[in-house]
């Protein structure tokens, strides 16, 4: 049974109908991509699956359960978590508090607790930062782990995001751009992580430009334009789709500018 | 490495506490002493809410009228011995703090100033114009809490500067180990993120509007209990305490200080409470200065005072 499900999803602003009537779902251990030219509604799209925006039409269901304009921190609950295309990092925050932050469902106790320093909290604590240093080492930041998370390169930010998005155990996992502004290593790497993610049994939802990446690690693309789903299919019927090709062409070019990042 | 920066602020602050009377001129520093941790109390409480949590108060002085007129009335209305009219006092600031947080803090944006503003007005004309019961402008007088004699009975005599000079210091002690607890555990953390990030807070699990409540219920009670011991000490209350200028007062000393460090929070305290002894004429223009120090500090040390220092030291021992 699938585990994301989304069904005819829409939302405007204002007369712009930004998301209209798309309907996909996600599996655990599959790869789900969402591409489209700037501008297509993917951003919009993953705002609404994640609770940020409350959706005009459709329906978000997450294990079978209706979650439609559920509020982000009870989505965390059930196992979603997501990174942002345009970075929201706790930058006056060490990289390790970052991390921390992400295991907040895990940690947190009593609000007396934290008050007194009560020696029940510690040694979850002590577990909690060892599997922060481990995600950091997944993500090759555990050098950084006390450096204030504002002095870091974007490249690094963005595997931040993603450490943190996993440090809450995450059953589904959505990627706006993780890719975006990384050197080709730094892409590769995201690219090796996201394929050991979804074999560890993770639902991955990706928006991701790199259009060699999409090939290659998607088991499913979801084709939007103008908040449109053009087609679907797996990555050799979608790239061969007439549609899509005239989506690419009539803007952007899939393969080229990854780092043109919009709001 | 943070548990031990804990105990090190915590001991620089008790060092302080115990060693700055060897250079009291007269007997009269202990009360200025004591008036400096009080202030300074109110003002940890704030850091929690300001600087962890990113929310802004403009009426705290409401909860310390509170938590000064229920140890003025109390003792002589309910019977309650004073040190429980200070538990109080705390409850009840926490209580209005979680009627006021909980429908406003839901609300994005700076509606916690807006409804604090009211609420510490509303606080302050309740206590001057209910003449009947605080004696409205003029103030009232508050009971002894029997501290000095308990202690004398125990072979300790102390002036009473010395007694609240020790009494504050340990509360502020107390208060700054409970808000140096709190910066490294989860809630603190939850709350230093929604203050970096509401959207990625959220989506980690923090219920925002949660934390920023609990933020605000415990500043109120430092508050209360600041206000507390102003009354004890003094022995005498004036709705002043409640007043809008107290509350700019606090804030302006959190911003000084650096609103999002303990220690910072105390020297905040310290400069804004003895500026007016050691100079009368900041006393005349207290608005005035105040004022000029929170658009200095805004200007050239947006961190504040305390950690601006301690980054140029990093800086220059790099
Ligand atoms: N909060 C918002 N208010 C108004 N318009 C929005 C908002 N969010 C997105 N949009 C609009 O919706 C459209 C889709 O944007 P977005 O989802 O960011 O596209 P993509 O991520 O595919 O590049 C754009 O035209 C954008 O301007
Ligand atoms: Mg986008």
């Amino acid at each position: 049974m699938s585990l994301l499900e989304v069904s005819g999803l829409g939302i405007s602003f204002g007369g712009l109908r930004a998301v209209e009537d798309v309907s996909f779902s996600v599996s655990p251990g599959e790869i789900v991509s969402v591409i489209g030219p700037n501008g297509a509604g993917k951003t919009t799209l993953f705002n609404m699956i994640s609770g940020i925006y409350r959706p005009g039409r459709g329906s978000v269901r997450l294990n079978g359960q209706d979650v439609t304009a559920t509020a982000p921190h009870l989505l965390a609950r059930m196992g979603l978590s997501r990174t942002f295309q345009n970075l929201q990092i706790f930058q006056e925050m060490t990289v390790l508090d970052n991390v921390l932050a992400g295991y907040h469902l895990t940690e947190r106790g009593p609000v007396w607790a934290d008050l007194l320093a009560l020696p029940s909290m510690r040694r979850r604590a002590a577990e909690v930062r060892r599997g922060a240093r481990d995600l950091l080492a997944r993500v090759r930041l555990d050098k950084a782990a006390e450096q204030e998370a504002g002095s870091l390169s974007y490249g690094a930010l963005k595997r931040l995001e993603i450490a943190r998005a996993l440090a809450l155990g995450p059953k589904i996992l959505l990627l706006d751009e993780p890719a975006a502004g990384c050197n080709a290593v730094e892409t590769e790497e995201i690219d090796h992580l996201i394929a050991e993610l979804a074999a560890s049994g993770i639902a991955i939802l990706l928006v991701e430009h790199d259009m060699k990446l999409v090939m290659r690690i998607s088991s499913h693309i979801v084709v939007l334009d103008h908040g449109q789903k053009i087609a679907e299919g797996d990555p050799a019927t979608v790239s061969r789709n007439p549609a899509v090709i005239a989506a690419y062409l009539g803007t952007d070019a899939p393969t080229e500018d990854p780092a043109h990042a919009d709001g | 490495m943070t548990r031990r920066m804990k105990w090190i602020q915590l001991g620089v602050l008790a060092a302080l506490i115990v060693l700055l009377p060897l250079l009291f001129p007269s007997g009269y520093y202990y009360r200025v002493g004591a008036l400096i941790f009080v202030n300074a109390l109110s003002v940890v409480g704030l850091v929690i809410l300001i600087g962890y949590a990113g929310q802004i108060s403009l009426g705290h002085a409401g909860f310390a009228g509170i938590g000064a007129y229920a140890c003025a009335l109390a003792p002589e209305h309910l019977g309650l011995h004073p040190g429980l009219a200070v538990l109080l006092g705390a409850g009840i600031s926490g209580v209005m703090a979680l009627l006021i947080g909980r429908p406003i803090l839901r609300l994005k944006g700076y509606y916690l100033a807006v409804a604090t503003l009211g609420f510490g007005i509303l606080v302050s004309m309740v206590l001057t114009n209910e003449r009947a019961l605080t004696g409205g402008p003029d103030g009232m007088v508050v009971a002894d809490p029997g501290l000095r004699d308990l202690l004398r009975d125990l072979g300790l005599r102390l002036s009473g500067g010395e007694l609240w000079y020790g009494v504050s210091g340990l509360v502020l002690l107390v208060g700054a180990w409970i808000a140096l607890n709190l910066l490294d555990s989860p809630t603190g953390r939850a709350m230093r993120a929604l203050h970096g990030s509401e959207v990625a807070a959220a989506t980690v699990g923090i219920d925002v509007a949660a934390q920023k409540l609990r933020a605000f219920v415990i500043s109120a009670v430092y508050a209360s209990v600041a206000g507390s011991l102003l009354a004890l000490q003094n022995q005498y209350v004036t709705p002043d305490v409640a007043g809008f200028l107290h509350s700019v007062e606090m804030v302006t000393m959190a911003v000084l200080g650096g609103v999002g460090s303990v220690l910072g929070a105390t020297l905040g305290a310290a400069i804004l409470t003895l500026l007016p002894q050691v100079l009368t004429v900041f006393a005349e223009y207290e608005q005035l200065v105040l004022g000029a120090v929170m658009i200095g500090v805004m200007i050239f040390l947006p961190q504040g005072l305390l950690p601006s220092i301690a980054r140029r030291l990093r800086g220059t021992s790099e």
